[in-house]
């Protein structure tokens, strides 16, 4: 049985870490904030992109279709990109999305398919290097800037491009935690290569007659890298939102159990100090009616 | 050559400028173009350069890296890569 001094220190230090806790929660609710304004903001650019290449994309089809829209033809050799956080702390958030990475890869493999993967953010690469050291072709780090943005998109989106290019790869996936709220992210897989044209978005406007500068075809190969770009810049906003949430939710949870173990010790500690004093005093007594 | 032209100008972080407006000019890869209400339809890349949206007797420039543009029935969209105003 632990004595009175023990259980003190071990209130004090379980109080600190509800302290710790309670302001990285906190922390994480106005990061969270930002972050949410952030994915928003940049919905309507994603949105745009999508509408007009679905409407160019109904225009040129068959042969003259570029490649990143059209596909290689072939299914044999797969990109699996895989975006979570740098920072754990977040209850499931990262393995979640490696989980439903791992089990794409794992059935890929399983049909004979090559499988090439990215790792975007730390814990995805800590994780996938242990199981797939083999088929890893490059990680990035997200804290390298502070603020995700363009700038963390890029690199990814011309390497991807880059290996396409080359004929490294014919389908090109990309793994990423969709927001849907507060407390809920939803591990998702998204195709980025071919690129896929949702046939809703072609609006009516795509029969008329346009005139383009310079050919349909042209304007094609610039938009659809740049598609690349900023359908893995909502991924990623989307996943700092997730990620935060994720933190948010991990932290209430975790202070609120400091709280209950806090109430508990105390009052195991109460209890044991009582029976001490009682005991003291049965002494006290005892040692006076002796006289 | 009635009425306003529905303009919006978007970067791929955040809507720039949304709203009616009389005329915009913007930087084509082959010349710089005009855009008035009721534009015939059209589609074209940008180059580096600064777009001028006219309102009345104001004006407002923004620079911008790259883009692309889109004139439709419903108006005229701008994707920049990079934009931002310049104030001056």
């Amino acid at each position: 049985m632990a004595s009175l001094k023990e259980m003190r220190n071990r209130i004090g230090s379980v109080k600190s870490t509800q302290k710790i806790t309670k302001a990285l929660n906190m922390v994480a609710a106005a990061k969270l904030k930002r972050s949410q304004e952030q994915a928003e903001n940049a919905r309507p650019y994603a949105q745009r992109m999508a509408s007009v290449i679905a409407n160019l994309a109904a225009g040129v089809q068959g042969a003259d279709a570029p490649r990143l829209l059209a596909g290689t033809g072939e299914d044999q050799r797969h990109l699996i990109v895989v975006a979570t956080a740098d920072k754990g702390l977040a209850g499931g958030f990262s393995s979640n999305v490696i989980k439903a990475a791992r089990e794409r890869i794992n059935s890929l493999i399983a049909n004979g398919k090559d499988v090439k993967i990215i790792a975007v953010g730390r814990k995805s690469r800590d994780q996938l290097v242990r199981l797939y050291g083999d088929k890893l072709v490059r990680t990035f780090e997200l804290s390298e800037h502070k603020t995700v943005g363009l700038h963390s998109a890029q690199p990814i989106a011309e390497l991807i491009a880059e290996m396409f290019e080359s004929g490294q790869t014919d389908v090109v996936q990309l793994f990423y935690s969709q927001f849907k709220s507060v407390i809920q992210q939803v591990p998702t897989g998204a195709q980025l290569v071919p690129a896929v044209i949702e046939d809703a978005q072609a609006t009516e406007s795509a029969t008329a007659l346009y005139e383009y500068e310079p050919s349909e075809e042209e304007i094609l190969e610039t938009l659809l890298p740049r598609n690349l770009t900023t359908q893995i810049l909502a991924a990623l906003l989307e996943n700092q939102a997730g990620f935060f949430g994720s933190q948010m939710a991990a932290m209430d949870n975790a202070t609120r159990n400091a709280g209950d173990l806090i109430n508990a010790l105390t009052l195991q500690y109460n209890r044991k100090r009582q029976a001490q004093i009682t005991t003291e005093l049965i002494e006290i007594i005892a040692g006076a009616e002796a006289i | 050559m009635t009425g306003k032209l529905n303009f919006s100008l978007v970067a791929p972080e955040r809507e720039i400028f949304a709203g009616q407006v009389d005329q915009v000019d913007a930087p084509g890869v082959e010349g710089d173009f005009g855009v008035l209400p009721g534009h015939a339809p059209f589609m074209t890349t940008l180059r580096e350069g600064v777009i001028t949206i006219y309102e009345g007797n104001a004006r407002r420039r923004f620079d911008v890296k790259g883009g692309f543009a889109d004139v439709n029935g419903e108006g005229l969209t701008i994707l920049a890569e990079e934009a931002s105003e310049i104030t001056a």
